[in-house]
C-alpha cells in the first residue's frame, strides 16, 4: 500500500523539479527559545531544538539507541583511550568543512566557563587528534558512558565561532550578546534562518545535510505559546500541525476533533517523593528532638499509605505509570525485578506505632506547582492519604521560582518532606546515582540533589565502582543492587513516570521520544 | 505657570523614585534567577560564581543604587533569559504594542461614543437598552474569558481569524515592525483589539450616557431648543461639546493603561509585545525585564498625568486665579 504511493510521490516530485509543494511544519511549545548557543542552557527544549540545526558525534534514534552521527563508529582502544572516526565529507551551514579540529575546539568551548554544559565531558579527558577525522579520548580513568551525554553535547565549527568573536559561551552576567547567541552554524539537517527570541524562530532544511533525509519538510516554524487554551485552540484552527506539551483535561477534546490526534506515552523522568533524613530535629514538624525519617518503619510507611493507583486514575486521569524503582523502566533493564510495597494504610498504622509513633505525628511538604505535570494536586492527594494514617501534612505549594530556591543547596536544603522529578540525561543509572543517591554535606558537596541528606556508604561505594566498569552485566548487577538497596530502606517513595502528551494535526506523521525530544528529521507531512 | 510646572515635575521624580524602589526591593523576594538561568544539573560552585559575577551577593541599598543609576540612563541590564540588552528586547517589542493599543483605542472610540450618543438621546428605546446590557458583559467578564470565547467562536468554530500571533510583519525603518500593510496582520488584529478595547468602548459609552443625560437638562441647551435650533445643532454642536472635556481626559489615561496593562490579552492571543515579555519575565523570574517594565510603565503614567495637568491649566481658567 504505502510503496507505490511514495513513488507516486517521488515521481510527481522529480517531474515538477524544483516547484514541487513546499511542505512547512508549524508548531509550538510553552515556553521558548532563547538564545541559540549550544552549550548556554542544560534545558530540555532548547536542547531539543538546537539538535536540528547541529549534531554530536552520536545521536539516538527513534528507540533513544545511540547511533552514529558525525563520527562514523568508535572503538575503545584500551579502557582509557577512545578512538572517534569522523565522518568524512560533512559541511556546516556556512560551507565550513567538519573536520578534527572542531571536535578539539567544541571540546574546549563546552567546558569553558560560561557553559552550562560542563558535565558532557569530564575535565580530565584529554583530546588528542590523529588525523583530520580521527580523535582519540584519553581519560584518567576508564568510563563506560564516556559519549552517553553526548547526543546533545553539539559540535560547533571553529573558524566560523572565531571569525564571529563567540569563543566565550555568553553567560547570564555578559552584557553583549554573543554572535552565537543569535546565530547558529551546525551540520544538522534544519538551519536557522530567522530567529525572534520568544516570537518566532524559522528553520530552512539544508540540502548539503550528509544523511539522506526521512523527512519532507522544507521550512519548520515555531512560535512559543504560553498560554494552554490558546496553543490547543491554534491546533484545533487547523493554523499549527503540532503543539506540545497538552493539558490531561484537553486531551478527549483534540481526540474528538475531527483532524487532529492527542499522541501520548511515558516519560523518561521520575516524580518521587524525598525526606529530610540528615537534620537530627525536623524544621517542619511538632516531633522534637528527634528525627522520625530517620527510621526506616516510618519511611515504609508513609510509602505503604500512599495509593498510587488512585493518584494514577484520579489526578493523572490514567497518564502515569507507578513506579518502583527510581528510574524509568525504559533506561534499566533489570527494572522488572522490583514491586512497589503495595498500598496499605493497615500495615503503615502498624509500622508507625512500631516505629513509636501510633498517633502519628505533623509534618509539613514543600511541593512546585508549575513544574511536573498535577504536581500540586498529587501532593493534595498524598496529603490526603496521609491524613488517613495519622500523618497531619501541612502543604507548602508555589511556583518552581520559589520552590527550588528554597529546596535545593542555594536555600540551605529548607525541607522537610518533598516532591522532585528527575531524568537523567545520560539515560544512565550512574547519573541517578550521583546526583540523588550518595552522601552529601551541607553545601551540597557530593549527590548535590539528594535533598533529604541521607547517606548510605555501600551506595556510595556502589557508585565509584559503576562508573568505573565496563562489563555490561556486571555493570547492570551492581546498579540493580542500588535500587534494591533504596527500594529496601525506602529512602525515597517513587511515585510515577508522568505521561507525554502532544497534540498533532492528522497531516503530520512524527516520532515521539520519551525523553520529550522534537525531531524534525522524523516528521513527515502531507 | 513656571512654579506649577516645577512643582509638578518634582512630584513626578519622587513617584518614579518610589516606584523604582518599590519595584527593586519586590522584585528580590520573588524567588531565585540563578534556577531559572542555569539548568538543573549546574553545579553549586558554578551557581555561587555566578551570583557573584551578577552582583547579587551585595548589600541591598548598593545593588539598588547602581539599578537607579542605570535606570536613569535607560539601561536596564541584560535579560537573564535571552541575554540580550533589556532595552534593546523592549525596543523590539514595543511597536507590537502600541499597534495594538492605538487599534484598540479606535475601536473604543469609534463604537463607543456613537452608541453613548444614542443611549444619551434615547434614554427609553429598546436599542439603548441593548446596548446597556451589551456593556454590562464587556465590564463584568474578564479580560482572558473574552479573548478566549472569541477565539473558539472565530478561529476554532468559524475558522476567520487567526488565534495567535501578529501575522506577517513589515519592517519600516530600522527597527519597527507592522502589521498594518499585510492581510494575515490586519486580521491577526481583529480579535485582540476587540478584546483589549472593549471594556474601554463600554467605560467611554456609558461616560457620554451619563453626561449627555446631564447636558440635555441644563438650561443652555432649553433656551438653544426655545430660540428654535434644529436637534441637530442642539446635540451635537451644544451638548456633546460641552461632555467631551471628561471623556478626554478619561480617554487619555485609558490609553496609557491600554498600553500598560495589555499583559493579559497579549498572553492569550501570544502577541509578542511588552506585556507577553514582561509574564514570561515574571514566570522566569527576569528581574532585570520585570524592573524595566514596571519603571517603564511608571514613566507612562507620570508624562501623561503631567501633561494632562499641565492642559488643565491652559483649560481650566479657575487654576490659574487664586495662586499666588
Amino acid at each position: 500500500m504505502k510503496t507505490p504511493k511514495i513513488f507516486a510521490a517521488m515521481l510527481l516530485a522529480a517531474g515538477m523539479g524544483t516547484a514541487a509543494q513546499a511542505e512547512t511544519l508549524k508548531y509550538s511549545f510553552q515556553g521558548t527559545l532563547n538564545a541559540l548557543d549550544p552549550y548556554g542552557l542544560n534545558e530540555t527544549f532548547t536542547l531539543s531544538s538546537l539538535g536540528n540545526t547541529y549534531e554530536g558525534l552520536t545521536r539516538r534514534n527513534e528507540n533513544l539507541e545511540i547511533e552514529p552521527a558525525l563520527a562514523e563508529r568508535w572503538e575503545i582502544i584500551d579502557p582509557k583511550r577512545w578512538r572517534f572516526h569522523l565522518r568524512k565529507g560533512v559541511k556546516f551551514h556556512d560551507g565550513g568543512d567538519f573536520t578534527a579540529e572542531d571536535v578539539a575546539f567544541s571540546v574546549d568551548r563546552v567546558r569553558s566557563e560560561g557553559s552550562d554544559l560542563t558535565t558532557r565531558i569530564g575535565p580530565d579527558v584529554t583530546v588528542e587528534i590523529v588525523d583530520d577525522h580521527t580523535v582519540d579520548f584519553v581519560l584518567s580513568s576508564p568510563n563506560p558512558i564516556l559519549h552517553s551525554e553526548w547526543d546533545t553535547f553539539y559540535i560547533m565549527d571553529k573558524e566560523w565561532t572565531t571569525e564571529h568573536d563567540a569563543i566565550k559561551v555568553t553567560s547570564a552576567s555578559d552584557t553583549t550578546p554573543n554572535y552565537a547567541g543569535l546565530h547558529a552554524n551546525g551540520t544538522g539537517p534544519f538551519k536557522i534562518v530567522s530567529h525572534e527570541p520568544g516570537v518566532k524562530t524559522v528553520y530552512e532544511k539544508f540540502d548539503g545535510w550528509w544523511d539522506t533525509p526521512k523527512h519532507n519538510l522544507d521550512t519548520v516554524e515555531f512560535t512559543p505559546i504560553s498560554s494552554d487554551a490558546t496553543r490547543v485552540a491554534a491546533l484545533l484552527s487547523g493554523e499549527l500541525d503540532m503543539v506540545y506539551p497538552i493539558p490531561v483535561q484537553d486531551i478527549r477534546r483534540i481526540e474528538s476533533n475531527p483532524g487532529t490526534t492527542a499522541l501520548t506515552g511515558p516519560e523518561l523522568r521520575t516524580v518521587f517523593l524525598g525526606m529530610d533524613q540528615m537534620r537530627d530535629e525536623l524544621l517542619y514538624s511538632d516531633v522534637k528532638g528527634k528525627n522520625p525519617f530517620k527510621d526506616a518503619k516510618v519511611r515504609k510507611a508513609l510509602y505503604q499509605a500512599i495509593d498510587i493507583e488512585a493518584i494514577k486514575s484520579k489526578v493523572m486521569r490514567g497518564l502515569s505509570t507507578p513506579s518502583a524503582i527510581m528510574i524509568a523502566p525504559a533506561l534499566f533493564s533489570g527494572a522488572d525485578a522490583f514491586t512497589r510495597y503495595s498500598y496499605d494504610p493497615e500495615a503503615a498504622k502498624a509500622l508507625l506505632a512500631e516505629a513509636g509513633y501510633p498517633d502519628g505525628f505533623s509534618v509539613g511538604m514543600d511541593c512546585p506547582n508549575d513544574r511536573y505535570v498535577n504536581d500540586e494536586a498529587i501532593c493534595q492527594a498524598v496529603a490526603a492519604m496521609l491524613a488517613k494514617v495519622g500523618v497531619k501534612v501541612d502543604l507548602n505549594a508555589q511556583p518552581k521560582a520559589k520552590y527550588f530556591a528554597k529546596i535545593l543547596a542555594s536555600g540551605g536544603y529548607d525541607t522537610s518532606f518533598y516532591m522532585l522529578g528527575w531524568t537523567p540525561s545520560s539515560l544512565d543509572s550512574w547519573n541517578v546515582l550521583s546526583n540523588l543517591m550518595n552522601c552529601r554535606d551541607e553545601a551540597g558537596k557530593g549527590s548535590p540533589f539528594n535533598i533529604g541528606g541521607f547517606c548510605d556508604e555501600e551506595l556510595d561505594s556502589l557508585t565509584q565502582q559503576i562508573l568505573v566498569e565496563i562489563d555490561k552485566d556486571k555493570r547492570d548487577s551492581m546498579i540493580g543492587e542500588t535500587y534494591k538497596i533504596s527500594h529496601d530502606n525506602a529512602y525515597y517513595i517513587p511515585l510515577h513516570q508522568q505521561s507525554l502528551a502532544w497534540g498533532v494535526s492528522d497531516e503530520v506523521k512524527l516520532v515521539q521520544r520519551p525523553d520529550n525530544q522534537f525531531k524534525f528529521r522524523f516528521v513527515t507531512k502531507n | 505657570m513656571i512654579g506649577f510646572a516645577a512643582r509638578r515635575l518634582l512630584q513626578a521624580l519622587i513617584v518614579m523614585l518610589v516606584v523604582a524602589l518599590l519595584a527593586f526591593t519586590m522584585f528580590r523576594f520573588v524567588g531565585d534567577p540563578i534556577n531559572q538561568m542555569v539548568g538543573i544539573e549546574t553545579s553549586i560552585e558554578e551557581r555561587e560564581a555566578l551570583r557573584e559575577r551578577l552582583g547579587l551577593n551585595d548589600p541591598v541599598p548598593i545593588q539598588f543604587l547602581r539599578f537607579a543609576a542605570k535606570a536613569a540612563r535607560f539601561d536596564f541590564g541584560t535579560s537573564y533569559q535571552f541575554r540580550q540588552p533589556v532595552s534593546e528586547l523592549f525596543a523590539k517589542r514595543i511597536p507590537a504594542t502600541l499597534e495594538l493599543s492605538f487599534v484598540s483605542a479606535l475601536f473604543a472610540l469609534l463604537i463607543g461614543v456613537p452608541m453613548g450618543i444614542y443611549a444619551g438621546l434615547n434614554r427609553h428605546s429598546p436599542l439603548s437598552k441593548l446596548f446597556l446590557s451589551v456593556s454590562l458583559v464587556g465590564i463584568s467578564l474578564p479580560t482572558f474569558f473574552i479573548g478566549i470565547l472569541l477565539i473558539f467562536l472565530f478561529s476554532v468554530t468559524l475558522q476567520w481569524l487567526p488565534s495567535f500571533g501578529r501575522g506577517e510583519t513589515v519592517q519600516i525603518g530600522s527597527w519597527w515592525t507592522t502589521g498594518f500593510l499585510t492581510v494575515s496582520g490586519l486580521k491577526a488584529l481583529i480579535l485582540p483589539s476587540i478584546t483589549l478595547g472593549l471594556y474601554q468602548m463600554t467605560l467611554i459609552m456609558r461616560l457620554i450616557r451619563a453626561e449627555m443625560l446631564e447636558v440635555i437638562r441644563t438650561d443652555y441647551i432649553k433656551f438653544a431648543r426655545a430660540r428654535g435650533l434644529p436637534n441637530r445643532l442642539v446635540h451635537f454642536r451644544h451638548a456633546l461639546k460641552n461632555t467631551l472635556v471628561p471623556v478626554v481626559t478619561i480617554t487619555g489615561l485609558q490609553l496609557g493603561s491600554i498600553i500598560a496593562f495589555a499583559t493579559i490579552t497579549e498572553t492569550v492571543f501570544q502577541w509578542p509585545g511588552m506585556g507577553l515579555m514582561f509574564l514570561q519575565a515574571v514566570q522566569n523570574v527576569d528581574i532585570p525585564i520585570m524592573s524595566a517594565y514596571l519603571i517603564l510603565t511608571a514613566f507612562l503614567f507620570v508624562a501623561i498625568n503631567f501633561i494632562v495637568d499641565i492642559l488643565y491649566f491652559f483649560i481650566d481658567p479657575r487654576l490659574r486665579v487664586g495662586r499666588p
